[in-house]
This record gives structure tokens, sequence and C-alpha cells, in this order.
């Protein structure tokens, strides 16, 4: 996928806990959680598993699709 | 020469006992921890059994060990409870644990042994020779740099990154992930001396639990099968929603949240590669029935430690002289875990309706012992029906 798309998902920081579950659960290793903050990288492919996992719904794809 | 023989990437359990291990054994061992401290922040329900400490060398102190309970109960779906008194439980319940103690303990051990123990520095990638690992990357209050070793252990728990980064496959399917909220509840008035799970579909593909940390606090928690969930948040929303419906529950007030996954999966193919170990979680050693993990990492751990001391005295960090360690841990404890994921696999299959004729049956016929197998075989006697799906591990 493009740089570009990446821009659009969203980590609410108010609701993040830190605590990984998006990162182990991603099946292409595109979130890091290496200095306690979320970071995506390029390897993201949208299959939108992190935003099911999150415990507390801090991750959405911006315009909300 | 390299500065260290292992580096150990996380200090949860399964960290500092490989640590302790590799240390006793005279390996020149750094365990780093990306977090500021040790323990903190708590994921984990922290209810163990105690049967196992004394094999792995755990001395518990006071502080490690919130309270004590008597047994578990498990309830049904419509609020009927089956009690696994100690009695017949043996030593598989037992303890409620403060994991911020608790953690501290065993990474105390791994200094007393020997270990070099740095905070807030993370694991960023590995270093590498060709196709051997000859380190470790490290980023640490905003600097990076290369820390040499003979072998990188990754005990980064469930987001671990030093598997993928040496092509280990971690990765799990949906239906092997369970998503997870607590509270730890304050001014409750639940059963202190037992530890509960309640099953169904109010945590579809998981279960509740409520562990007691004293006469009027415990850990409510929940996990859902990732398969099972829909919408963002769901989890929580499912937690909030049970706490409200339960009387004993409803006027708590929390005094922590935590958040998490736990992989409730099968085996996996491999955990060492050339010069890097997984141990814990990373390497996928949670009981997939109950998504406990400390006693399995803390038994591999031993283990993984033991194997790194040789490997050290022989130098010799190649994947086959770590298949030792491969070898090991299957040896002990990857029946139980295959045994366990079929076992899930089927559980989450049952409606509330069976659940209830299920700890109906297993008040009317008892069970001496607290394993899926016994629960099963107790089943079988009076109700076959019920658990004809389960016939292979009859």
């Amino acid at each position: 996928m493009a740089k570009d798309d990446l821009d659009e998902f969203d980590v609410d920081i108010t609701k993040c806990m830190h605590c990984g579950a998006c990162v182990g659960s991603c099946p292409v290793n595109a979130i890091y959680l290496n200095e306690v903050v979320l970071e995506f990288n390029d390897n993201c492919n949208m299959c939108k598993r992190c935003i099911k996992v999150c415990p507390v719904g801090a991750i959405k794809i911006a315009g909300g699709r | 020469m390299p500065e260290y023989d292992v580096v150990v990437v996380g200090a949860g359990p399964a960290g500092s006992m490989t640590a302790k291990w590799a240390a006793k054994g005279g390996a020149k061992v750094l365990m780093i921890e990306k977090r500021q401290e040790i323990g903190s922040p708590v994921r984990c329900g922290e209810g163990i059994s105690r049967s196992w400490l004394d094999s792995v060398g755990i001395k518990l102190d006071a502080k490690s060990v919130a309270w004590q309970v008597k047994g578990a109960k498990i309830v049904s779906p419509n609020g009927t409870k089956f009690t696994l008194s100690e009695k017949m439980a043996g030593n598989e319940v037992g303890l409620v644990l403060d994991r911020v103690f608790f953690d501290k303990l065993l990474a105390r051990d791994a200094v007393k042994a020997g270990a070099d123990l740095q905070l807030k520095v993370s694991a960023v990638g590995l270093l590498r020779s060709g196709n051997k690992v000859t380190g470790v990357k490290v980023r640490s209050f905003g600097e990076t740099k290369d820390i040499k070793c003979g072998c990188v252990v990754g005990a980064d728990g469930y987001e671990s990154q030093v598997g993928r980064w040496a092509d280990i496959n971690t990765s799990l399917a949906p239906r092997d992930i369970t998503s997870c909220f607590q509270y730890r509840l304050t001014n409750i008035d639940i059963d202190y001396d037992y530890c509960e799970f309640i099953l169904g579909a109010k945590a579809p593909g998981g279960y509740i639990w409520i562990f007691p940390k004293n006469q009027d606090t415990a850990n409510v928690g929940l996990g859902i099968q990732l398969t099972k969930l829909k919408d963002p948040a769901e989890v929580k929303k499912y937690l909030d929603k049970y706490i409200q419906g339960d009387p004993r529950l409803k006027k708590g007030k929390a005094l922590e949240m935590v958040s998490g996954a736990v992989s409730i999966c099968a085996p996996i193919d491999k955990t060492v590669a050339d010069g890097v170990l997984l141990v814990g979680d990373s390497a996928r050693q949670i009981d997939p029935i109950t998504g406990g993990g400390i006693a399995n990492s803390c038994k591999a751990a031993k283990i993984a430690g033991e194997v790194l001391a040789k490997a050290v005295k022989e130098r010799n960090f190649s994947e086959k002289s770590l298949q030792r360690y491969e070898k090991g841990w299957r040896d002990i404890l990857e029946n139980g875990l295959y045994r366990n994921w079929m076992a899930k696999e089927k559980l989450v299959t049952l409606s509330d309706d069976t659940l209830n004729k299920v700890i109906n049956t297993l008040n009317e016929v008892g069970v001496e012992k607290m394993s899926a197998f016994a629960i099963l075989k107790a089943i079988e006697k009076r109700h076959p029906d019920l658990v004809k799906d389960f016939q292979e591990f009859l």
C-alpha cells in the first residue's frame, strides 16, 4: 500500500493503553511499540485486525472507513 | 570480543528466569527492559497455581503474594457454581500475585545470579553478519547503539519483535487471539476465598475472571476470542455490561485498568534460530484454555537458561546447539499445549445451554482434579452426549 494511506490510521492517544495487543496481532509486523508509543510502517496491508483487537477502540481509520 | 554472551530482551518472568539460570551457569548476561519500571504496568489477571514454583527455584516473598485462595469456582451461564476445593484441586489453585513485586523479585534473582540489568532500553533490531545474529540494536534516551552478544533471547511478550526479526514465525490466526480487559475493582462484595471463572456468551470464546486481591478488591476481567468480536472497543463494553449486571460488583470502583491480548494457539513450529531463542509469551507458550502463561514461561525459561549456559561454555550459539532448549521445553509442555488448544477449539463452540448442563453434571458427579481431561472424564460418566465432540481426548 502507499505510504499516504498510512496517514489514515489514527491512534487516539487518550484511549491507547500501550498494551501491545495490536502489535502482537498484526500479521505483517506493521506496528511497533518499541519505545512505548505506537508506530506504523508501510508493511501495512489494511487488514484492520488492529482495529478489532484493540480492547479500548483506540485505533481507527480517519474518515471513518 | 562481544560484550555479553547473552542479551535478554524483556524483564518479565520469562526474561528474568532465563537471565537467572544462564547467569547461574556462568554466562555473561544483560537483560534489557523498555519500560521504566519492572512489573508495571501490569498486564495480567495475576492468578497462579503454586505447584510448580519449587521446581523452577522461585521462593516467593510476602509482597509478591497479594492473596491466597482456597479453591476455584467455575460458573455456568445461568449462574450455577461448581466449586473446586483446595483438596480437590491439589496444588493447582491458590495464589493471586502482585506482579509489580513478583516481577521485581524475579529480576532481583537474576541480578543476584550475576546478570546485568538496564531499564528504558528498547531493542529496535538484530545485528547480523551474514545469516548469523551477532547482537542487538537498542535505543535508550534518544541514543541508538549496538550491543554485541552470542545469543539474543526474545522474552518480549505478546508483541514480540525479536522472533519476527529472526524470521521465526510467531504470527497468530484470529481464532488464536484473545482480546482482554480488566479492572482492579474495589468496594465489591465477593467470596474472597475463591477465584471465579464465569463461562458463556457474556465472554464469547473466553471467560470472565474474578481473582481476589483482598477482602473487598479483585481483578475482574475478561477475554474474548478475536473472531467473536465485531465492533471496536467491544471488549471493554462486554466487561462494563457484566459488572453492571452482577450485584456483587456493581458498586465497585476501578483502582487500575489493564488491557492486552493473549495467544491461545497450538505450539509454534520453531522457537530457536542461529543466535536467537524465544521464551514465554513471545514463544507462544501460553495455556490455550486458561490464557495463563507464567508457569509455562518460567518452566521453559529455566531450560533456556541452562541450555544457554552450556552454549556459552561450548562457544556455540548455532540453531543446532539451541535445539536442546527446543527439545527440552517441548518435552515438558508441548503435549499439554496441543491438547488444550484442541480442547479450546471445541469449548468455544459450546452453547450456553450445553455449558449449563456441563456445570450441572460436574456438580452431580464431582471431579478429582482440575484438568480439562479430568473434567471431561467426569462428564462422560453421566452424560456421554455432552462430550461426544471431545472423544479424541478421552
